[in-house]
């Protein structure tokens, strides 16, 4: 029993770091409508930043989680503004393979600036975890991962639903020439989605590379599409949606990983997506809305 | 060691020193970066012609530190190998650890005048160029690096100075058996890796043939390496005291971590991909305290002292195994050389019809131990095995 709930726990750990950087995938997604396949790299980067502000500028770790927020914004500002804004009257695919330009351009740019050997990324949570839950493998920074992911879910709901910004966003992720009809400055709601969207990578991205302290150019790429199936389990553009999606996929790993067989487990978690979606197309929290003809 | 394939960035900068290694001079530059250039690295070669020997390997893209490392290396060895008998020339080439792109570094080091390669650095890549440089007219290979027994089967003149995979599982195994036959083991490797799961294989041959007590097996791959707790909680359930893991040094710096958040008491042995770990910037070292490497070269070791203190005047790195490989590579090409009795301006082809019978006849006193060869073109070395202690390596 002990040791089916250390792996329940290794799923949960695992599963907050997919849920936090789901949050951003599923957040642009509702409102641009677009997939934003560079949200893995904004990640990493965000991860550098807090990794140079400890390690080089030898500034405490909140203050590199601020700085990581405040660069990852501006990125994400300064990638939709030169990278999607030209393309807003075009195809969904020239947007979809925009972003993936976008994300190898991230990661080879990274690589000039860092490197391609790997740091190692030194925990940002350090205080103790009473010994009663150590003994479940439970560990400081998942604590601090599912809490953060819940004050941010919390904190977007109300965001969209009752801010006028937030209005705004749903209104533009509704019908974008409507929404520009009732004033709407749809423009500068993207720019906006798009800022929070890269706020929260850079915090995903110290709360992943804490968890787990490799930090390469690479290092956003693998979690990024794995929090992306989990958006789409949870039903993408759903906010609490992806929080479950995140979650449930890191337990299905874990338990796929503890009972079946580590080589298969991303099989057996993909398996499982793909008859969720068979059976749910939305996704478990999705709203499905039929094509009018 | 290395098993990297061909799966890499595009190249983003081109790196390639401009520092023509020009003969005898000590200091030579403070660049990282190889000389491509084919003036005579030795002293005193004035006059004579000089052995040209050519390098590939991958000096941009993800690899580039592997690539550095070795083409460093041969460089140096060129440089302290030379006599006035015989001078040696050094070139090197970038392939970006592709297979199509050494080829053709290959064929352009050929239209020099190469009359023998120390090289390709990595696995895909030198089996590539083993079909080649094996083929009319054949020039002579030896792979510092490259560890698939494929690089040199049935090759006559390709040869390779690291442990080839079954080798280091089977020696791996041994050396368990010596030093904690009594321990329970786990073992823990990339199951979609050619280097990772060619040491596994061999080493679970070996360790049923001595009796090693095996409680557990966990694998991972590429795409999940993010955290080991789920692998490290089963091998605790099962009551493993020693982890074997054949595996790079990045994912070990997790499993590391993991154990170590997990209050998971184990010991740990790892093999020459393991190497570096202490080197990646921002680690723990305290981490690593009290695990073992096998792993042929030490930087730390006192009798590499003059070799690492050489490397660092003219690079300004230590020298990691890679380097090492490499220069015993270029020693051994020199003690053959002599042993054959072949001259500067030898022909290519000559070279590689002498050659492969003269390697099996040497003994090199190398950085990475005491070099023999077969006439398969492997390798055959002692194993050391090393513990890191105080964050530095000390034979165990």
């Amino acid at each position: 029993m002990t040791v089916f709930l250390q792996f329940l726990v290794n799923g949960l750990s695992m599963g907050s770091v997919y849920a936090i950087i789901a949050l951003g995938y599923t957040m642009v997604y509702g409102i641009a409508k677009m997939l934003n396949f560079a949200h893995g790299d904004v990640i990493m980067i965000g991860a550098y930043i807090s990794f140079c502000v400890t390690a080089y500028l030898g500034l405490p770790a909140v203050v590199s989680v601020l700085a990581a927020v405040a660069v990852c914004t501006v990125l994400g500002i300064l990638i939709e503004g030169l990278a999607y804004k030209p393309l807003r009257q075009a195809g969904p695919l020239a947007v979809l393979i925009t972003a993936i330009g976008v994300s190898y351009f991230l990661q080879n740019a990274a690589q000039l600036i860092w490197g391609a050997t790997p740091k190692n990324f030194t925990s940002i949570v350090t205080f103790e975890v009473p010994p009663a839950l150590a003994a479940y493998n439970v560990s400081a920074v998942s604590i601090v991962t599912v809490v953060a992911c819940l004050v941010i879910m919390a904190a977007l709901m109300w965001f969209t639903g009752k801010t006028k910004m937030g209005k705004a966003m749903r209104a533009v992720s509704e019908d974008k020439a409507a929404a520009q009809l009732m004033g709407i400055n749809v423009n500068r709601t993207i720019s906006m989605t798009f800022a929070i969207g890269s706020a929260l990578a850079a915090i995903a991205g110290v709360l992943l590379c804490s968890y787990s302290p490799v930090l390469q150019p690479t290092t956003g790429a693998m979690p990024g599409i794995k929090a992306f199936t989990a958006a789409v389990f949870g039903g993408i553009g759903s906010i609490p949606g992806a929080f479950v999606g995140g979650i449930l996929l890191g337990i299905i790993e874990a338990m796929a990983q503890a009972y079946i067989s580590t080589s298969l487990a991303n099989s057996i978690v993909f398996a499982v997506l793909i008859v969720v979606l068979l059976v749910k197309p939305a996704g478990l929290f999705g709203k499905y809305v039929p094509e009018k003809v | 060691m290395s098993c990297l394939t061909g799966k890499s960035f595009n190249p983003v900068v081109n790196r390639r020193g401009v520092i023509a290694g020009l003969a005898g001079m000590g200091v030579m530059g403070l660049l990282a970066g190889c000389s491509d250039e084919g003036a005579p690295a030795g002293s005193g070669s004035g006059d004579a012609a000089a052995f040209k020997i050519g390098t590939i390997g991958p000096l941009t893209g993800a690899n580039a530190s592997y690539g550095t490392s070795v083409c460093n290396g041969a460089e140096l060895g060129c440089k302290d190998f030379s006599t006035d008998e015989l001078a040696f020339a050094f070139k090197s080439e970038d392939d970006v650890a592709d297979g199509e792109k050494s080829v053709n570094a290959f064929n352009s080091l050929a239209d020099w005048g190469m009359q023998a390669l120390v090289g390709p650095t990595t696995t895909g890549a030198s089996i590539a160029v083993a079909e080649v440089a094996n083929s009319d007219p054949q020039i002579f290979m030896i792979t510092p690096s490259a560890s698939a027994p494929d690089v040199t089967a049935d090759k006559t003149c390709v040869f390779q100075a690291c442990f080839n995979d079954p080798n280091q599982g089977a020696n791996a195994a041994k050396k368990l058996a010596e030093m904690f036959g009594d321990e329970k083991f786990v073992v823990f490797y990339n199951s979609g890796d050619t280097y990772s799961s060619g040491i596994r294989d061999a080493f679970m041959e070996k360790a049923e043939e001595l009796k090693l007590e095996i409680v557990d097996e966990e694998t991972f791959k590429d795409d999940s390496q993010t955290s080991f707790t789920t692998q490290l909680t089963k091998a605790k359930d099962k009551g493993a005291t020693m982890i074997f893991a054949p595996i790079y040094y990045t994912p070990a710096s997790v499993l590391l971590a993991n154990a170590k958040d997990m209050g998971y008491d184990v010991k740990m042995m790892g093999c020459d991909g393991m190497d570096g770990i202490l080197g990646v910037e921002g680690f723990d070292t305290s981490l690593a305290e009290g695990l073992y490497l096998m792993t042929p070269f030490s930087a730390d070791d006192p009798k590499n002292e003059e070799f690492v203190t050489a490397y660092k005047d003219a690079y300004g790195e230590t020298p990691d195994q890679f380097a090492a490989d490499a220069y015993d590579s270029v020693h051994a090409v020199a003690l053959a050389l002599a042993e054959a009795g072949l001259a500067a301006d030898a022909d290519p082809t000559e070279v590689a019809e002498a050659l492969p019978e003269a390697m099996t006849k040497i003994t090199v006193e190398g950085l990475t131990g005491t070099l023999t060869w077969n006439d398969k073109g492997e390798v055959e070395k002692d194993p050391m095995v090393y513990v890191i202690q105080d964050g530095k390596y000390v034979a165990a």
